[in-house]
């Protein structure tokens, strides 16, 4: 008794270890509890990979779905949430194949490009500069943005980024090894820095004759 | 230390996995090359906006639209 005590205190069980157990009881109100709690995330994974509002739609409940199915098959000691995510990505990528009607999806595809591995702009943004814009505004170029990046950046930054995973659980849910993370993370990250600066630069004063009119209508922002 | 060496150590730098005699050398870099300075900030920043602005918003309608159909189809299966 006091040894079972022991040993569950020192591994620090996560919450969804024993909503799983409860599931696997045969109660679904614990996986509905589980849904509820990484919807959002899946539902942001499935959009970042199929670009695509239905398909992602899909994707959420399919993937949600077959970790229903599955779950005699997760391992207790592995991360509910990493174990899901996969699940999801698989999805996403076997959606992503049936739109591009049967041409294989790999997340390697279009990274030879060099684009974006150096940086070129170098001018300082202005202080908080999301809040020149509305939230609608903020959210299209924030998304435009990202939908630019080769897919197999895309997806390594909304992984490890955007949704928290570590650089080994990035590695392993898409089948990458470490350093291949590592290196799509710097470049996904430069390349969309380098685009956003287009619209959170500094403005800086009106330099052509053409700007002298401006003087006296001082930028938004500044 | 070198802009590219820079460039090498700025992903460690921003996920704070760096030692510290390797911080305080970039640290002295970063004082006097403004061009690394705007990266490692701009870079940072470009990070904290994706993660704090929802760009795929789940609405609540939707939210409970799916999470009906998720529920209703895993009591189906069992
Ligand atoms: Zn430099």
């Amino acid at each position: 008794m006091s040894t079972i005590q022991s040993i569950a205190g020192q591994n620090e069980q996560h919450p969804d270890i024993a909503l799983v157990e409860r599931v696997r009881a045969g109660d679904v109100s614990a996986y509905d509890e589980l849904v509820r709690k990484y919807e959002r995330q899946i539902f942001r994974i499935a959009q970042h990979i199929t670009q695509n509002r239905e398909d992602a739609e899909d994707v959420m409940q399919d993937a949600f779905l077959k970790a229903y199915e599955k779950l005699d098959q997760f391992q207790g000691n592995a991360k509910f949430y990493t174990w899901l995510v996969r699940i999801a990505v698989n999805e996403s990528l076997m959606r992503l194949r049936k739109r591009r009607s049967g041409k294989m999806v790999s997340i390697d595809e279009d990274l030879k490009t060099e684009e974006g591995s150096v940086p070129r702009d170098f001018a300082d943004w202005a202080p908080n500069p999301e809040q020149n814009y509305n939230q609608s505004e903020l959210a299209g170029i924030l998304r435009k943005t990202i939908q630019g990046l080769p897919h197999g950046f895309r997806v390594v930054f909304a992984l490890r980024d955007v949704e928290g995973l570590s650089t080994e659980e990035t590695a392993e849910t898409l089948g990458l090894s470490v350093p291949a993370v590592k290196s799509r993370l710097l470049r996904a990250r430069l390349q969309l820095r380098e685009r956003l600066s287009r619209y959170f630069k500094r403005k800086t004063g009106p330099v052509t004759p053409s700007g002298i009119d401006g003087v006296l209508a001082p930028q938004k922002g500044n | 230390m070198t802009c590219t060496e820079f460039l090498q150590l700025l992903d460690d730098l921003i996920d704070e996995s760096v030692s510290a005699p390797i911080r305080s050398e970039i640290e002295q870099h970063i004082r006097c090359c403004e061009h690394c300075e705007v990266v490692f900030n701009t870079t940072r920043k470009t990070i904290e906006i994706y993660r704090s602005n929802e760009i795929y918003d789940l609405t609540p309608e939707l939210r409970e639209r799916l999470h009906a159909a998720i529920m209703a189809r895993c009591r189906g299966c069992r």
